[in-house]
């Protein structure tokens, strides 16, 4: 369905991206992207032509912190029902996963969706049910909209859900590495629009491009970086016209404005990134796990995680390294004993280099 | 000679980020919609942050119609991208 597929038009992209003296680094932030990337061979083809794309900091289990897994270990023991999407349960936190937890016999479900959650919190009144709300900005319109339809009293969310904008401007201001281009995350992009980039090529001079998911948008997004670059005309460019608009999904923003502040917030791998994440506003109170459970949770207050011996998804989030230069890949880090959450997530891509076999 | 890479279509779920499909019926009370996803799977998601009828094509993520998907657009995709490729610069 809306399969935008062309290999003539392929082609043609690619010669002329092969007639372009390249040397360039472009970063992406999105698990789709990078599934595209390497299940087509893309990044090869790519890197042929001079152009290394990187994954950034861009699945949203990645970045989740240790500390909010703990938070929802700590809900899960103390009877409660946790829910969350499927592969959030199976990162380890400092001890164990919440997949770990459900063969001891604690209540955790995966669900497909935050409606599918509160059907679990209509159904079991005499239970606490906490979701833990992972996602970035696509994801942060489903939880607000379940929030604003006021659920049971019984139902509580572990609010995770962080912004990609300022995460992108904490990566430039880091300064460790040359990005030349950025290309945008189509479905972050399809609520948020293209707009809240702008001020980053205005800023850091770097050219943007919003692209789709088919093998040809990323094709197509790399020469239009390509030619802004040429041009030296950095801003930000809509290749996913077909889904997003250049204010987005005002629906969707103001259901998130009705609920959410925003507020600063660490993401794995990185420090504090300001003005990165969102919290339930005071009115939605009732609804807050962290302040429903308060005493609960107190002993997390001062939490610090170490990260496990070797892994190094700080540094690959962050852009700086690819999954073979972490000696845990593929020997001691698997799909099936994930050790770093890269390696957990669907939409990781240490998950996603080791499922198309580039082992070594 | 130029060379020939094949770029197929793959199936998106594996991925589930966010997958179009057809909206077939909307319950409106609910602000559900029953959507077919092309391939025989049919569910229902929740509609309440887009606003759509009958017969329209949606993006959906977590159970949500994120977008709608602009049919006309997407038809012009491959069209817009072949006017690019013989832009007047590149002669």
């Amino acid at each position: 369905m809306f399969s935008i597929n062309n290999n003539k038009i392929a082609n043609d992209i690619i010669n002329k991206i092969k007639k372009k003296n390249n040397n360039l680094k472009f970063m992406h932030v999105c698990g789709t992207h990078q599934d595209t990337l390497v299940k087509n061979g893309l990044d090869f083809l790519l890197k042929d032509c001079g152009i290394e794309i990187g994954q950034g900091p861009g699945c949203p289990v990645c970045v989740t912190t240790p500390k909010e897994i703990e938070e929802m270990i700590t809900l899960a023991k103390t009877d409660k029902i946790v829910t969350t999407f499927g592969d959030m349960i199976r990162v380890p936190g400092q001890n164990q996963s919440l997949e770990n937890l459900k063969t001891e016999g604690y209540k955790i479900q995966t669900v497909y969706s935050i409606d599918d959650a509160i059907s679990i919190a209509k159904k079991k009144k005499d239970k606490e049910i906490v979701f833990m709300a992972v996602g970035f900005e696509t994801t942060a319109p489903t939880t607000a909209s379940a929030i604003l339809k006021k659920p049971p009293s019984n139902f509580s969310i572990l609010c995770c859900h962080r912004t990609i904008p300022f995460a992108l401007k904490s990566i430039l201001d880091m300064g460790e590495l040359k990005i030349d281009g950025l290309i945008e995350p189509g479905h972050v992009s399809t609520i948020i629009g293209s707009k809240p980039y702008e001020f980053i090529s205005k800023e850091y001079k770097i050219p943007q491009v919003i692209a789709g998911f088919e093998p040809i948008d990323i094709l197509m997004s790399a020469l239009m970086l390509i030619k802004q670059i040429e041009k030296k005309s950095p801003f930000v460019e809509n290749e996913y016209s077909r889904v997003v608009k250049r204010d987005g999904n005002i629906k969707a923003q103001s259901v998130i404005e009705k609920t959410f502040d925003i507020c600063d917030i660490k993401w794995r791998g990185f420090p504090i990134i300001p003005k990165s994440g969102l919290i339930l506003k005071s009115d939605f109170n009732k609804y807050d796990a962290r302040i429903k459970f308060e005493d609960e949770l107190i002993n997390l207050k001062n939490f610090k995680f170490k990260e496990p011996k070797g892994c190094r998804c700080g540094e690959l989030l962050r852009g700086l390294i690819s999954p073979k230069d972490c000696p845990l890949f593929g020997v001691k880090c698997l799909p099936d004993s994930p050790i770093g959450p890269c390696m957990v997530s669907m939409e990781g891509s240490c998950n996603i280099d080791y499922k198309y076999s580039k082992k070594n | 000679m130029e060379k020939v890479y094949n770029l197929n279509y793959y199936n998106r779920k594996i991925v589930c980020l966010a997958i179009p499909g057809k909206i077939i019926k909307i319950i409106k009370k609910d602000d559900l919609a029953s959507i077919d996803y092309g391939d025989g799977t049919r569910r229902t998601a929740n509609i309440s942050l887009v606003d759509v009828k009958n017969g329209d094509y949606v993006l959906v993520h977590a159970g949500f119609a994120i977008e709608r998907i602009d049919e006309n657009e997407a038809k012009k995709t491959l069209e817009l991208f072949r006017e690019m490729l013989s832009d007047a610069e590149d002669k």
